[in-house]
């Protein structure tokens, strides 16, 4: 299996020192454990409801399985997944154990993910998006011009504009909730306790020991995404657990941030732009008169 | 162990990748065909536009100084003139774009070398006043030395106007962008100083319009050159730049780009010929720059621009098979 199963829970940065934050609450985030999702999308209303989003337009049947939400988007920040498989959710362990049957549904909620180098805040032209204290990755709407820029940037596809607004708008990991210590609105609503809310250092625990559990009962397929701190991104403040590979769930397999190229970028516009200075010299140079 | 089952979740039936079906793909997993990144919310003909207008203002703004310098005051006038409508345009279109325009300030309120667009910003607002100003200067004969000083300051920003175009699309998740990082601003350097060339061949006599032909042809080598060996660099994610109408794009540039500089090589002594050249020059840098924009928007488009290279990465040695 390619992805890592954590065997050992390992600690995410706390980003919030990197930010500059003296003072600040331990780094807060999601564990999302696709493996008891229901599909019930109770995670996608309590968003809208708490966080006034507004429709997306059309409203349309997808025919992708119980999935008519398609995407996250500027005004859908949970999005609930439906992966049908002929395949058996465990392993067969002898004759006799055909593992559960040949068919499983893969439900998956899927987040911004918060991560610890995040894109988006760095190429962010006016400092609208910013870190918050309890690690989180927040737009401030009074402050973006919807240039687009963190759109692009994105290696997992979760901004977007929000068209008749003119703004970017994403996931606030309800931080309006979060300085009240209250528990953001999907973890809230959700009824399996497959969106967990908490600590990270505490939730990375939790989900090393579920994917223990779950290969012990011979559900080998499960692993962990965005857990990593040695990882593109240097691990996500959201991060999943896993039944299939991630692009299966619509999820980048080896996401980089980008600005980690950024040296080498500037590098070469550099070189370039004295390549321009020096060949347009030149072809001054060589006049014959 | 892993499962003898498919395992392409939702891949189609014959294991085909979805989108364009143009070329049958190695099997690869995705969510129903769609694509996993957001295709990038800015207009062709703004951010296109732009790219392509910021490059002929950068470069013009440098051929003016050499004309400046070596005594050509026509090809002087006429690359200023080229500056300042290049970047006024860039600029609107810039403006423009923003889903909130007359937020563009907020671009002010920072300045974050971690954002190429902030970097462009503080370029741009530095290097228009001392393009306007060495063109009013010259068109109006007042303060002749600030002018000429003004104007030299605009070619010392101008190739950096050229070439940070080029970070800014890089510094991005859009892997036909990203994955070009390294060549994308010579291409950018290369077509500027075609495109800048290209006007003042058709806007200066025959006796000022030598550099501008050895730079038109310097620069049309190191486009086609830096285009080419972007390409070959970037793996898969080289089809972006050659399907669809990205490839159009990129193929019409290249064509324009080799008779405009075969034009100019003979057009010595023909001045239709070099104004022919010029135009044919300038059509192929607008070409380049679409191009480019095309194959990022269509890189982002379907899935497997983002996930083949990913998981070649992500499986990458030490890899078990599964």
């Amino acid at each position: 299996m390619s992805e890592r199963t954590a065997e050992a829970a390992t600690r995410l940065p706390q980003v919030q020192e990197e930010t500059g934050y003296a003072d600040h609450p331990p780094r807060m985030g999601f564990f999302t454990d696709t493996s008891v999702c229901i599909g019930c999308k109770a995670c996608e209303v309590a968003c809208k409801e708490w966080n006034q989003l507004p429709a997306d337009d059309p409203l349309e049947f997808t025919g992708m399985s119980f999935d008519n939400t398609g995407q996250l988007s500027a005004s859908t920040w949970r999005h609930v997944a439906f992966i049908e498989q002929r395949k058996p959710m465990r392993a067969p362990t002898g004759a006799g154990d055909d593992g559960a049957g040949d068919l499983r549904l893969l439900m998956a909620s899927d987040v911004c993910k918060h991560c610890t180098d995040a894109a988006c805040l760095d190429v962010c032209p006016t400092g609208s998006l910013l870190r918050t204290e309890f690690g989180t990755v927040v737009v401030q709407e009074d402050v973006c011009n919807g240039c687009g820029y963190c759109v692009s940037a994105c290696p997992y596809g979760v901004l977007d504009k929000r068209e008749r607004d003119g703004r970017v708008w994403k996931c606030t990991l309800c931080y309006d909730r979060l300085v009240d210590d209250l528990t953001p609105a999907c973890a809230k609503a959700c009824p399996t306790e497959s969106i967990q809310y908490g600590p990270l250092d505490e939730l990375l625990e939790r989900a090393a020991a579920r994917v223990r559990d779950l290969h012990e009962d011979g559900v080998t397929d499960a692993r962990l995404y965005g857990h990593d701190p040695a990882d593109g991104v240097r691990g996500n403040g959201a991060f999943f657990l896993l039944l299939d590979r991630p692009e299966v769930y619509g999820l980048p397999p080896a996401p980089m941030d980008t600005t980690r190229d950024l040296p080498s970028i500037w590098r070469h516009a550099a070189a370039a732009a004295l390549t321009l200075a020096a060949g347009v010299a030149a072809a001054f140079a060589l006049e014959r008169r | 162990m892993n499962t003898p089952y498919p395992a392409a979740g939702n891949g189609r039936a014959d294991g085909r990748a979805g989108g364009h079906g143009v070329v049958a793909e190695k099997e690869f997993a995705s969510y129903y065909d769609r694509p996993i990144l957001k295709p990038p919310t800015w207009k062709a003909s703004n951010i296109a536009g732009y790219l392509y207008l910021g490059g002929l203002a950068g470069a013009s703004s440098v051929l003016a100084a050499g004309g400046e310098l070596t005594g050509r005051p026509r090809l002087a006038r006429a690359s200023r003139v080229a500056a300042v409508a290049g970047v006024s345009l860039s600029l609107a279109a810039l403006i423009e774009d923003l889903g909130r325009p007359e937020r563009f300030v907020n671009m002010l309120r920072t300045f974050k070398p971690t954002s190429p667009m902030s970097v462009g910003t503080w370029l741009l607002s530095a290097y228009t006043p001392l393009a306007v100003a060495g063109l009013a200067s010259d068109l109006t004969g007042r303060c002749p030395a600030l002018g000429r000083a003004a104007g030299y300051g605009a070619a010392l920003l101008g190739p950096a106007v050229t070439t940070y175009t080029a970070a800014l699309l890089s510094d991005t998740a859009v892997p036909a962008w990203h994955e070009g990082h390294r060549e994308l601003p010579f291409l950018f350097a290369g077509s500027a100083a075609a495109t800048a060339a290209g006007f003042a061949l058709i806007a200066t006599p025959l006796a000022e319009n030598g550099p501008a032909r050895r730079a038109a042809l310097a620069g049309t080598a190191v486009e086609l050159v830096a285009g080419r060996l972007m390409r070959r660099r970037m793996g898969m994610i080289a089809d972006a730049y050659e399907l669809g109408s990205a490839g159009a794009l990129m193929r019409a540039a290249e064509t324009l780009a080799v008779a405009g500089a075969a034009g100019t090589l003979l057009s010595r002594r023909r001045r239709a010929l070099a104004v022919a050249s010029g135009a044919a020059l300038m059509a192929a840098s607008a070409f380049v720059r679409f191009g480019v924009f095309a194959a990022g928007v269509a890189s982002t488009e379907d899935p497997r621009y983002t996930v083949v290279p990913q998981r070649a990465r992500a499986s990458a040695p030490p890899h078990h098979p599964g």
